[in-house]
């Protein structure tokens, strides 16, 4: 029996193979939408760069009482 | 086995479209769009993407929940004639994909929506969903003849989660707005079910046509129709009503409340006699009736930047 390269199943579900790749492109143009307008609606730029997992004592609110 | 044991009908390999038509479509558009005035009305302002991602989010848990029910349903479904196509009963897609697509676009949906806008938001429509596919479709729809007025609700919560979107709670408009649905669903369902002959009954579902007869179902559509009068012209007293809301409920309140009325005075010999006429133009005022109050509420809003919306 001849190798087909190309399955008859793959003929048969064509549609829904197409169907799941535009959901997934769908997705992954949501997700990466919403982090841009998140991202660029933070008011304060700082309050992100602090989950930065790296102690930065620059960005940490002055204590009261004065400066150090 | 041989092969002569096999079915001689192949079962049908489910396309796209079949796992779409598990959505119920249909019933997306008027979550879609009373979901979106929700949003568009509330005093805060969404960026559109939020608010593109938000109404998907929505309309995306509302075709869950449809699938779910189809799963449920599914032993129903075959039963009846309207619904003996739907892709379940009809052998097109298995009931185990209908649950698992179901389930994952509920998770999927709900957590998008958290993320994208709010918990409150998010929260309202894993309520929504669980409402829909648990409290109506598993237990409300074959116990009582009422399943349609509390299993109404689940219908009337999307412009109330996408006023969450906008506001991140929940006011006396948003509430409103809910229960303009909540109250119109019984009239317009049961004008629906005085004309379709259906077959409720074989498939075991009390349906009140059937359980309590039409005299009775001509007695509720009146009563409900009176009882959603005062909610539908309430609004036009709050944030979001305005002349042009008021004029229009004012008209469409006169026009279905006249409807009610004649549905209610009407026998059942002259209703056959017309083959039912009078309903179906009821059914017919009862889709136009919650479309243009929604759409006038939208027209309010977008009046409202050049200070000619609202009081």
């Amino acid at each position: 029996m001849a190798i087909r390269v190309e399955h008859e199943i793959h003929q048969r579900r064509r549609g829904r193979n197409l169907g799941v790749f535009v959901l997934l492109i769908g997705l992954i143009a949501i997700v990466f939408g919403l982090t841009v307008v998140k991202v660029t609606n933070v008011e304060n730029i700082a309050q992100m760069e602090r989950f930065d997992h790296v102690v930065r004592p620059q960005l940490e609110p002055a204590p009261e009482g004065g400066a150090q | 086995m041989t092969d002569a044991s096999l079915p001689e009908t192949k079962q049908q390999e489910a396309q796209m479209g079949d796992y779409f038509a598990l959505l119920k479509p249909r019933v997306m558009s008027l979550v879609v769009f009373t979901a979106l005035v929700g949003l568009l009305v509330a005093p805060v302002a969404v960026h559109p993407f939020i608010g593109f991602v938000a109404v998907l989010c929505i309309a995306v848990g509302a075709g869950a929940s449809g699938a779910l029910n189809m799963w449920w349903d599914a032993d129903i479904d075959v039963l009846m004639k309207r619904t003996a196509k739907r892709p379940i009963p009809s052998g097109r897609v298995q009931p185990g994909e209908a649950l698992a697509i179901g389930l994952a676009l509920s998770g999927f949906a709900v957590i998008l929506l958290a993320l994208a806008a709010n918990f409150l938001a998010a929260g309202l429509l894993a309520f929504t969903i669980f409402f829909y596919a648990v409290v109506y479709s598993m237990w409300l729809k074959r116990a009582t003849p009422n399943n349609i007025v509390i299993g109404g609700a689940a219908g009337a919560f999307p412009p109330m989660i996408g006023w969450a979107v906008a506001t991140g709670g929940v006011s006396v408009e948003s509430v409103l707005m809910f229960a303009l649905i909540f109250m119109w669903t019984p009239p317009h369902f049961w004008a629906l079910a005085l004309f379709v002959k259906s077959d409720y009954g074989d498939a075991g579902v009390p349906m009140l046509t059937e359980t309590h007869g039409r005299r009775v179902t001509r007695n509720h559509v009146l009563g409900y129709t009176i009882a959603l009068v005062p909610v539908a012209l309430g609004i036009a007293f709050t944030s979001i009503g305005g002349p042009v809301y008021l004029a229009t409920a004012l008209v469409l309140n006169v026009w279905f409340l006249k409807g009610a009325y004649d549905i209610w005075r009407r026998v059942e010999a002259d209703a056959e006699a017309d083959n039912y006429a009078l309903e179906k133009r009821v059914f017919k005022i009862s889709l136009y009736y919650l479309f243009l109050h929604f759409g006038a509420l939208l027209a309010e809003a977008a009046l409202k930047p050049w200070g000619l919306g609202g009081w």
